[in-house]
């Protein structure tokens, strides 16, 4: 909510006080100027000739922001109250930056030309900058661009110093910039270091961000993350009855989002070379890599070398195999996330029932989106269904299928509801054959990006995993199972199967007890 | 006159040539919403109920039209010509697929009369020819008309028509004017010496061709009377006598229908203890043989009694089949649901019908040996093996009560051994089905009517439920959500108790008890005397004894945290087991602190917004004071800054107060202040907030003085985990009390109190709240952003209406949910509104009331 601008001069010829004809605003007067979220003010807390401090002060009224999104986005978020917009650094600071100094930022200016078009000494100062990342961001950003960062952590809450670090930094800037260089960085680079999730789009945000970043942007080393930064993380739906839930139980709602990859890839930028083609995004130590990229995690270990094929990939082509092999010709993916093996599954014929079903309908909506439903052709068509689904609720639209598959699915039960779905899927849905991926544990230690997990021990590869398994604890599961249910069952490695732990992915073939398969031969 | 007699529920097929008069007797004799004809559907379908083009989608229709209505179990006619058999023979088998009687109504009028009828019509513009052509259809149709499948075929001609009168048959299954006491019996298999122990037993006098009881009950036998046992005769002469005098119904088994095909010659195997009735049988005289033989021949399928709320049938009936009228309806009430088909590999189809059933009605049979009688989703087997030296069981109705004698020896060798084939499923958490919660759905409770649940929030709640909640079978309540007062108007404050004593007041409640709103999270707890007890009464078999969980229904710690939290509350909760005579109870409770749950969510939010007001501000505040020194107009600004660097600490304080460090279970407090359920008892639904509170008090220490609910420095209170809820009673229409109470709340609240619950003592009613939340002022920072007292005046423009209706909702949901646990309904009774109570909780209402 404050940002100051400084500037020195040791030249009586150019008193420092010019920077209010730079900035277009008198440094004897208090202006202000309405925002749609509140009011913006410029005033002068130093105005000398040796050294002039221009000061923006944005007063956001929480109340008026949240009221003033209107019908179409209901206000049914406590954060919306509870909000650091009014304080900190963000987006809304950058709209008002850009509005106030709208003439500064175009570098014209009638009185001081030649000042205008010059670098000059300045001095920014932001105290509560949030930023994702941390200062090493706020570093890497800032310093290709010729400033001296000075970036200093904020500590959550002093009573409890183990809670650590806030998102804000307190930012002070010093070099010779252009000032609407400046500007125009700080418009551009503030968003993309807040990275807040409901960050606001407009449609005209790619022309924005090509008129901002004209002279600086194109030549700067992490250009990649600041496009795609910049453009927002568009969520694919609001998920408003999820989300109430969630802050009902007092959870946060990215903690419980499920487990499925969105496409977030924004559109790039014209007249440049898409962004963020480079891969993962190593600023962001926050996000598990599944999380960040949906279920090809484990595929990250193999980053050394990137000839090789993602196990996401392996895994998929590994289930697909093996139903075929088992002769199955309708399939139903139990936990289909965002439909991946169903699109492997649909381009083979030889599937003539293809069904994918989710308890998230998150998951369900990004899978039709990705499986293009309302574009694809009734032929195709007829062969898939997709619906919400249970696996703790006994469905009877999961029974009469040749083989169901649970890829990546019963390590996000909890061990006590594992004999509901046992039951659910091989005692009540009961298809001839079951298949079942799952990762194991021990080539966990294969994985260095995997640290240390809550309450010791090696962390798990996604954090909605409630267990992982040993190849030992998946047979014992897998074989009783089996037993219990009329089914045998063969196992199977999934990727490169390491003499010492075993397979990344674990895999389990279960066949009703006296069925033979064309596998058998 | 001629009576036509058609079957109460079922089809009535009419039968005539265009201008017989069919609409004419169909508009005489039934509803007009009872009658389907061929030219009201031709109408719909084409706007012309005389283009014959559309015939085929016409019919189309009608059949639709009359199976949902034969699935409703309401009688249909159906009023087309049907003069071809292939016409009727569609009809008929729609009946059988609702497994329902056919009747048909012959309106036999002459050729020209209907032509001359027609000629009158002018929308019937068709010629002579279509009459003759259908009255010769007609003809050759009425040789063999009784053959096509027809319970009864009424043949009416000239003046019958005009003068039947239609009259209507009762299903024989149908003894809903029944209303008992019952005593349902189950399996005797020729224990003729048990069953007339067992009949003492349950009271009655028995002789050898009869019994009575004195106070009138009436026997209900399941079957099975026959074979296996010692003395088939003697059963079959005590129990002809009763169903002859009138104290006992009896429904066949298929022991029965077997005996009787053997008597009448037809080749039977004998097998499963066949020869020795047939032996026992040739021992008596001629007469009585053959009096049993009519007897059990006109033993029928199944009954329907008092009401339609308990049905008999010998291997049980799945709801659709209740009162209906078929051979499938036969076969499933004599042998169980084996379809006779295989699937595609070869395996027959078995359908667990128990665990699927899910309807009112309550229904007994027997016909497998289970070795304890066990409800399951309202349905209980009472074979437990009498004559394989088990025990002879009879269920006393409405009591609901089990009573049996043991066999006096084994009489009969079992082949396989007695098991738990109904065992414990009806309590088995995978029992549960998509249709038991999925959709759009309404749920009827007792104390607040039907509850509509939409279709989204359905899906919004299945998936909290099925990734996050614990067993079902533990999750036996969720808690409503609690409506604020009406808005204050009193300068600074948003809420204030006058507003929630004046509505308690205006609803003619006279008492109320004001109760500390603890600041942590709402848990519930589920606690258990033993794991046999959590065995026995939830059907968890892994060895815990309870669980706590959130209002979203998610465990509160991990596996060992939780055995260790849940084993210390059993302890701590000892004097409950006496005091409640049960050996479990639910508690609805506050989990302290805060931060033990939402620590993330503080992290995240309210510690991140508090360390940006608290970073930014200063800084603010002195660029301010540096340009009010230069002379500039900021002087308001300024202030502002001031006031908001303050509000910014108030805001800190309020959540840092909710926080304190947890290491394992040393922190964590655990307040209770209602007993929602225990053995036999919604008491939530049944008991006064005074019982609650006292009943809880000897779980805690005496409260002291108000405040956060931090641990004291007291060693012996801060290992203890209950913790007390403190309260005071107001007598509304005391002024004094009122203000005392008012008192309490501001001392509370300013000594960092959330604020306070008002409740009517006794259990609300009707429109009544049940309770309402007043907060206090510095609490609702948390709630409304730090600078919320700087815009008082927008904020009092809040909206109650739809958090207080979802709050009378929920609470009806969570009492109806907590009454069918004590009444020992099955899992899926009780789930069901407790997963509306989390579907309605993700209604979009504002968050902040």
């Amino acid at each position: 909510m404050l940002l100051t601008i400084s500037t020195v001069s040791s030249a009586a010829s150019r008193p420092a006080t010019d920077l209010g004809f730079l900035l277009h605003k008198h440094p004897g007067r208090v202006q202000e100027f309405g925002q749609s979220f509140g009011t913006a003010r410029v005033f002068y807390p130093e105005a000398t000739e040796r050294r002039c401090t221009a000061a923006l002060l944005l007063d956001v009224d929480p109340v008026r922001l949240a009221r003033s999104r209107g019908k179409s986005t209901p206000d049914f978020s406590l954060g919306q109250y509870v909000n650091d917009r009014p304080y900190a650094a963000s987006s809304l600071l950058a709209v008002a930056l850009a509005d106030v100094f709208r003439t500064a930022r175009t570098g014209r200016c009638a009185a001081r030309p030649e000042l205008a078009a010059a670098p000059m000494p300045l001095e920014i100062r932001l105290p509560a900058l949030p930023c994702r990342g941390g200062a090493a961001l706020a570093r890497r950003l800032f310093e290709p661009l010729g400033w001296e960062v000075e970036a200093e952590a904020v500590p959550l809450d002093e009573g409890f110093p183990e809670w650590g670090d806030s998102r804000y930094v307190r930012l002070a800037l010093r070099g010779e910039v252009r000032l609407a260089d400046a500007l125009n960085q700080l418009y551009v680079l503030l968003p993309v270091l807040d990275d807040a999730k409901h960050y606001w789009l407009a449609g005209d945000e790619v022309d924005k961000l090509v008129r901002a970043g004209a002279g600086w942007l194109a030549a700067h080393p992490e250009k990649g993350l600041i496009t795609r930064r910049y453009l927002g993380r568009r969520r694919a739906l609001e998920r408003t009855a999820f989300a109430r839930l969630a802050e009902l139980g007092d959870d946060v709602e990215e903690a419980l989002e499920p487990p499925v990859e969105e496409d977030l890839t924004p559109e790039p930028p014209p007249g440049d070379e898409p962004p963020g083609t480079s891969g993962g995004d190593p600023a962001v130590p926050d996000l598990a890599p599944e999380a960040a990229t949906g279920t090809s995690a484990e595929a990250g270990a193999g980053e050394a070398e990137p000839a090789r094929v993602p196990l996401n990939v392996l895994r998929r082509d590994a289930v697909v195999a093996a139903v075929e092999e088992l002769g199955a010709r309708t399939v139903i993916d139990l936990g289909c996330g965002s439909g991946q093996l169903l699109e492997a599954l649909l381009a083979r014929p030889r599937f003539t029932r293809v069904t994918g079903t989710d308890v998230s309908t998150h998951a369900l909506a990004i899978a039709a989106r990705k499986l293009k439903l309302d574009r694809m052709p009734d032929a195709k068509r007829a062969r898939l269904e997709l619906f919400q689904g249970a696996l703790t609720y006994a469905d009877p639209r999961f029974s009469g299928y040749d083989a169901a598959v649970l890829m990546e699915v019963v390590e996000h039960v909890d061990p006590p509801r594992l004999a509901a779905l046992e039951r659910v899927v091989f005692g009540t849905a009961r298809p001839a054959h079951v298949v079942v991926t799952t990762p194991n544990s021990e080539y966990n230690v294969r994985y260095d990006f995997l640290g240390e997990g809550r309450g010791g021990g090696r962390a798990m590869r996604h954090p909605d995993h409630r267990f992982e398994w040993t190849r030992a604890e998946f047979a014992a599961w897998a074989s009783g199972v089996a037993g219990r249910y009329g089914y045998r069952v063969v196992f199977r490695p999934v990727g490169d199967d390491d003499p010492e732990v075993g397979p990344p992915t674990q895999m389990a073939v279960f066949s009703v007890a006296g069925e033979r398969s064309e596998g058998d031969g | 006159m001629v009576e036509v007699k058609v079957p109460q529920m079922g089809l009535v097929v009419l039968v005539g040539v265009s201008g017989s008069g069919k609409s004419t007797f169909a508009a005489r004799h039934f509803a007009p919403t009872q009658v389907i004809s061929s030219d009201y559907c031709r109408g719909l379908v084409s706007d012309d109920e005389n283009d014959q083009s559309a015939t085929p989608e016409a019919f189309d229709l009608l059949h639709h039209i009359v199976g949902v209505r034969l699935r409703r179990g309401l009688l249909t006619v159906v009023d087309a010509t049907n003069v071809q058999w292939d016409a009727r023979k569609k009809l008929i088998e729609l009946a059988r697929s609702h497994d329902v009687l056919a009747d048909a109504i012959v309106l036999d009028v002459p050729a020209d009369v209907a032509v001359a009828r027609n000629a009158v019509r002018p929308d019937r513009d068709f010629g002579p020819r279509v009459v003759t052509r259908q009255s010769k259809d007609l003809r050759r149709s009425l040789g063999r008309i009784s053959k096509d499948g027809f319970r009864r075929v009424h043949v009416l001609r000239g003046d019958e028509i005009d003068e039947a009168v239609v009259t209507y048959e009762k299903a024989w299954s149908d003894r809903t004017e029944l209303t008992g006491p019952f005593d349902v019996i189950g399996d005797v298999h020729g224990c003729r010496s048990e069953l007339e122990t067992l009949l003492r037993a349950l009271g009655w006098e028995v002789s050898a061709a009869g019994a009575v009881h004195p106070e009138g009950r009436t026997a209900v036998f399941v079957g099975d009377l026959v074979d296996r046992g010692p003395d088939t005769p003697g059963v079959l002469r005590l129990v002809m006598g009763m169903v002859a005098a009138g104290t006992a119904l009896c429904v066949s088994g298929n022991h029965e229908q077997k005996l009787v095909r053997a008597l009448a010659g037809r080749k039977v195997r004998v097998a499963h203890g066949l020869k020795e009735s047939l032996e026992q049988l040739a021992a008596e005289p001629e007469e009585f043989r053959r009096e049993a033989a009519a007897f059990m021949e006109g033993l029928i399928s199944h009954y329907r009694l008092d009401g339609g709320r308990l049905v008999v049938a010998h291997a049980g009936l799945k709801e659709a089949y209740h009162g209906r009228a078929s051979g499938r309806v036969r076969a499933f009430a004599l042998y169980g649901d084996t379809t006779g088909e295989t699937d595609e590999y070869g395996l027959p189809v078995r359908y667990p019908w128990a665990e699927d059933y899910r309807g009112r009605a309550t229904v007994v049979y027997g016909h497998t040996p289970v070795r304890e009688a066990e409800w399951v989703n309202n349905t209980i087997c009472l074979d437990t093996g009498v004559v394989f030296g088990g025990r002879l069981t009879a269920l006393r109705y409405p009591e609901r009560e089990l009573v049996s004698v043991p066999a006096e020896r084994v009489w009969y060798e079992s082949v396989r051994p007695i098991g738990g084939a109904a065992a414990t499923s009806g309590r088995d958490a995978g029992g549960l089905r998509i249709g038991d919660v999925a959709g759009t759905r309404f749920v009827e409770t007792r104390f607040g009517g039907r509850i509509k649940v939409r279709e989204e929030n359905a899906a919004a709640a299945l998936e909290i439920m099925s990734r996050f909640a614990v067993d079902p079978r533990w999750l036996v309540y969720l808690p409503p959500t609690m409506a604020p007062p009406e808005t204050s108007t009193l300068d600074g404050f948003l809420e204030h108790p006058a507003e929630a004593f004046g509505e308690f007041a205006e609803a003619g409640v006279t008492r109320v008890v004001c109760e500390e709103k603890h600041m942590g999270s709402r848990a519930i707890a589920v606690l258990a005397r033993t794991p046999e007890a959590a065995a026995k009464r939830f059907g968890i078999t892994d060895g815990s004894a309870g669980v706590v969980y959130t209002r979203t229904g998610r465990p509160f710690f991990d596996g060992a945290r939780m055995g260790e939290l849940v084993d210390r509350l059993r302890e701590e909760a000892r004097p409950l087991w006496d005091e409640l005579v049960s050996d479990w109870v639910v508690l609805d409770c506050e989990l302290l602190p805060w931060s033990a749950k939402a620590e993330e969510l503080i992290r995240g939010q309210y510690a991140s917004v508090g360390a940006a007001a608290r970073t930014a501000l200063p800084d603010a505040v002195a660029a301010l004071s540096a340009a009010a020194e230069r002379g500039l107009d900021v002087g308001d600004l300024l202030e502002r800054a001031r006031r908001r660097l303050d509000n910014a600490a108030r805001f800190r304080d309020a959540y840092a107060r909710y926080c304190w460090p947890v290491s394992g279970l040393d922190g964590v407090r655990l307040a209770p202040f209602q007993i929602l359920a225990c053995e036999g008892r919604a008491t939530a639904a049944l008991e006064p907030h005074s019982w609650h509170l006292e009943l809880l008090s000897r779980l805690t220490p005496d409260p002291v003085a108000p405040g956060s609910g931090a641990p004291s420095g007291d060693p012996a209170e801060a290992s203890r985990l209950f913790a007390p809820t403190r309260h005071v009673y107001v007598s509304l229409d005391s002024e004094r009390e009122r203000a005392d109470a008012v008192e309490w709340w501001t001392a509370l609240t300013e000594a960092g109190g959330e604020g306070m619950v008002v409740k009517p003592v006794d259990v609300a009613t009707g429109r009544v709240q049940p309770g309402i939340k007043v907060r206090g002022r510095e609490y609702l920072r948390i709630i409304y952003g730090p600078d919320y007292t700087e815009s008082l005046d927008v904020l009092r423009r809040r909206f109650l209406g739809r958090k207080r209706s979802l709050a009378l909702r929920e609470h009806a949901l969570g009492l109806e949910a907590l009454t069918r646990l004590a009444e020992g309904e099955p899992l899926w009774r009780v789930h069901e509104p407790v997963f509306a109570v989390l579907a309605l909780e993700s209604e979009p209402v504002d968050p902040r009331l």
